[in-house]
């Protein structure tokens, strides 16, 4: 049984798992706190494109409101990522490295394919960041985003190495779970900036 | 090439000992042992014990404080009598604008946070703070943030477009060169170092509280402390995205405060007091917390309202962001909008209140111990209700719009923020100095110290409540002498420099103290909270066994009341691995035994890789290619620091136990 037990005046702690997921990892709780720091960051960016639009009598100031054929078509590349994303989390959950390894590998392959399309979507802005406040915010929010992208895609690559050739222990299917959870996030603080970036400017 | 660790491997790691006997056992000779940070320079480096890392923490930021105070005191001295020619405009602009972000971003939540990571893991029970690596890392990065920015005043590039940095003056037009870009990149650094502590607490004080110590039971001051470490998540991102829109303003050519290409001025003022004014509660709350772990042990009773005084800290956090306007009552605003955060304001007095309340209430029915902790409590109460009233008086808007950027809101802001949270730092400073070091401060010296701070305090800034109101404007580097304000600025002047050797004396005290003070014993004040249960100075692992906690003040009632359980409660912990880093999580509401957690040992790589942010940081600053090659070294250091040793994964594995 994994239980603390009472022994006299003491509380024997000696039998509980040294790890867990979800909310029983401290870890879990610091990418939360991260989540909630980028989620404020994105959100006030998306502020700050709201105000700068209430102040203009045009938007987009100049020129025409992004292409949507390539952000389309990464929402649906982010969000298919999901699936993989989801069955790595459930596979750590289940401690089977040889199917975390696989599905790790199957979202790795499809982050690499979002930060390709991601490259033409800054193609497609039809703007540029020193063109106007609206070039500038929109350039932010797309950056922004693709910051999350690479370094999650990174900080994935890393762990799906040690996966394959690391020293591996039990902790690190937790680490896998939080990797996924953080995944969660980046493609979820997408579908807003999505809709800002291509739809606020056609909304008039 | 073999990663994996054999079985034999893992056989030979597994730990030997295990904690639970008390001081003087071999258990707790090894636990000491395991939780020491290791010697020589190297060592040093990477030392990681939340206790080395905190003292660190307080004295860098003591030392800006200290630097700030100079600065104070160079303006005091400019301005003492009318068309002084002690500096000119151009130096005074500079130092006026470090003197404030020094205080603000340098000192005074960075000093909070600091007493933070050594008190709260102390205070709840148990031998680490969260991440004692990333802990470390964000010092370094602080210290690094805060000596680019003295550099770059040292050689002529000191930030002088005000600790607020408004646009369009801050904007490359009218503030060409790099000042303003250091100041923007000591933001960064800052706010970085500021919300990596701010998760490291709040995991901290929900996941690593001793078995009882239900969040019902957690000490106010770490409840403060919690409140202050979630504003910070939610307040310091929107001082990060104006300072990196400013920067590439000026650096990239982005439109964001341009008005000529659709961009906005006053975006920056929101952006700004959006951070800037749950800011100040950033700095007062974790004073609030000194309050409330001083008071019940002077007054030698349990804290009256407790539950009342939690709540009260969680409004106050609510309504800190919902007055970020009244900064910016002088822009055009609508009327109706004014009158919400009138509204707001004014409303933030009720939980304040409340806690004040309470406090009296506390005093009132205790036995008082007139201690200089104390005297520096009630010199709070004395000082922030001053300011709380001339705070009532600016949040209406046409006494707003009258004293708008005179010397009144000067007097106003320093009242409440020295009152608010540099008295009780000092009270705070006096009552855990013993924890730190094993020695008691002076008392004669202390109470010498308090009354010069005081009266100093008072004889400098309460002058300027009466120049702001005859129309002496801020930020101005000297005056006419036909104006009047010769006189006052004179007692003015000769009250900071009261203050100034206040301040002087508490150095002294300090070292004298630290060396030859008298010896403290674990609990000098008869404190009830757990901090004082361990010796002075903590052990390395703060607590040879974990405690069991049954009450609110633990030390005063270790046990619940009434007759003796059967069979008996327990009373610590016991079966933690006591040669390795190992750590109880419990759960985040009822600290409920979960998990056994181990922790990283020292390593070099947080100061690593805090040297690879700073070269990234202040790189950017001259070219924005930075952005892109910085973080290369960033990420090889980090990949480094998380990549597992096959040695630390035996060990690991000899200890696991799946959940």
């Amino acid at each position: 049984m994994t239980a603390a037990r009472v022994r006299g005046t003491a509380l024997d702690v000696s039998s509980l798992p040294t790890y867990g997921f979800s909310h029983r990892s401290i870890v879990w709780w610091a990418t939360l706190g991260m989540i909630a720091v980028e989620a404020t960051v994105f959100a006030l960016a998306i502020a700050t494109y709201f105000y700068l639009r209430s102040h203009a009598t045009t938007w987009p100031l100049a020129g025409k409101p992004p292409d949507l054929l390539w952000g389309t078509i990464n929402t649906l590349v982010m969000l298919g990522s999901l699936l993989p994303n989801h069955l790595a989390k459930k596979a750590a959950e289940k401690d089977n490295v040889s199917r975390a390894r696989l599905w790790m590998a199957v979202c790795l392959a499809m982050g690499l394919l979002f930060l390709v399309i991601r490259i033409f979507e800054f193609r497609s802005l039809n703007t540029g960041w020193d063109t106007d406040a609206y070039g500038s915010i929109v350039w932010t929010l797309l950056g922004l985003h693709t910051v999350h992208l690479v370094t999650d895609f990174y900080d994935s690559a890393v762990l799906t190495l040690l996966l394959f050739i690391g020293p591996l222990e039990g902790r690190h299917m937790q680490d896998v779970s939080e990797n996924a959870f953080y995944w969660y996030f980046v493609v979820a603080s997408w579908l807003p900036i999505y809709l800002v970036i291509y739809w606020a400017a056609r909304l008039h | 090439m073999k990663r994996q660790p054999s079985e034999q491997e893992i056989r030979d790691a597994a730990p030997r000992l295990r904690d639970g006997p008390g001081p003087g056992s071999p258990e707790a000779r090894a636990l000491d042992e395991t939780w020491s940070d290791a010697p020589g320079l190297i060592g040093w480096f990477s030392a990681i014990n939340h206790k080395t890392i905190a003292l660190r923490f307080v004295v860098a930021t003591m030392l800006f404080f200290g630097a700030g105070g100079i600065l104070a005191a160079l303006m005091r001295l400019q301005l003492a009598r009318p068309g002084n020619k002690l500096m000119g405009p151009d130096m005074y602009n500079q130092v006026f604008t470090m003197h404030g972000t020094t205080m603000m971003f340098l000192f005074a939540v960075p000093v909070m946070q600091a007493v933070a990571v050594y008190l709260v893991p102390l205070m709840v029970g148990t031998r680490s703070i969260a991440f004692p690596r990333l802990n470390a890392y964000a010092f370094w990065v602080f210290v690094f943030g805060g000596l680019m920015l003295y550099a770059a005043f040292f050689v002529n590039a000191g930030a002088d477009a005000g600790w607020f940095s408004y646009v369009p003056l801050a904007g490359p037009d009218f503030s060409p060169g790099k000042r303003v870009d250091f100041w923007a990149q000591m933001i960064t650094y800052t706010e970085l170092s500021a919300i990596v502590e701010a998760i490291v607490v709040i995991t901290t004080a929900l996941k690593l509280r001793a078995p009882g110590m239900t969040l019902n039971r957690m000490p106010l001051f770490v409840w403060a402390m919690l409140v202050t470490a979630f504003m910070i998540l939610f307040a310091m991102p929107a001082v990060m995205l104006a300072s990196t829109a400013l920067i590439m303003d000026r650096l990239v050519g982005t439109h964001f405060y341009n008005p000529a290409e659709g961009g906005d001025a006053l975006l920056w003022q929101h952006l700004f007091w959006f951070f800037g004014h749950p800011e100040v509660y950033l700095i007062f709350i974790p004073g609030l917390g000194f309050i409330s772990a001083i008071i019940p042990t002077f007054a030698r009773r349990p804290m009256f309202g407790y539950t009342a005084m939690v709540l009260s800290l969680i409004a106050t956090a609510f309504l800190a962001f919902g007055l970020w306007v009244h900064h910016m009552f002088a822009t055009n605003l609508p009327e109706l909008g004014k009158s919400f955060f009138t509204a707001a304001s004014m409303m933030i007095a009720i939980p304040t209140a409340t806690q004040i309340f309470c406090w009296l209430a506390t005093l009132w029915t205790g036995r008082l111990n007139f201690k200089t902790p104390l005297l520096f409590v009630l010199a709070f109460f004395f000082i922030l209700v001053l300011g709380g009233l001339t705070g009532i008086i600016l949040a209406a808007v046409p006494i707003n719009l009258q004293v708008h950027d005179s010397y009144f809101v000067v007097a106003h802001l320093h009242y409440v923020l020295i009152g608010g949270a540099v008295f009780p730092l000092f009270g705070a400073f006096y009552y855990w100095f013993p924890k730190f070091t094993g020695r008691m401060m002076s008392e004669r010296l202390g109470r010498w110290n308090f009354w010069l701070m005081f009266v100093g305090f008072n004889v400098a800034f309460f002058p300027m409540h009466l120049l702001g109101m005859q129309g002496m404007p801020r930020r101005v580097y000297t005056y006419q002498a036909e104006s009047g304000w010769g006189q006052m600025n004179f007692v003015s002047t000769a009250g900071a420099l009261v203050l100034a050797a206040g301040v002087l004396l508490f150095v002294i005290n300090a070292l004298r103290s630290w060396h030859a003070g008298a010896a403290a014993g674990n609990d000098p004040w008869g404190g009830g909270t757990l901090e004082w249960a361990a010796s002075s100075p903590p052990a390395p692992c703060n607590f040879h066994a974990l405690p069991v906690v049954h009450s609110r003040d633990p030390v005063w009632q270790p046990l619940p009341s009434g007759p003796p359980a059967q069979p008996p409660l327990p009373t610590h912990v016991m079966g933690l691995t006591a040669d390795e880093r190992q750590l109880l999580v419990t759960t985040v509401v009822d600290a409920r035994p979960d998990v056994l957690h181990t922790f990283p040992r020292p390593s070099i790589w947080p100061f690593a890789c805090a040297v690879a942010t700073t070269v990234l940081f202040t790189a950017s600053i001259f070219t924005a290619w930075a952005v892109v090659w910085g973080m290369v070294p960033v990420a090889i250091i980090l990949t480094l620091w998380f990549w597992p040793h096959r040695h630390e994964t035996a060990r690991h594995l000899a200890m696991e136990r799946k959940p």
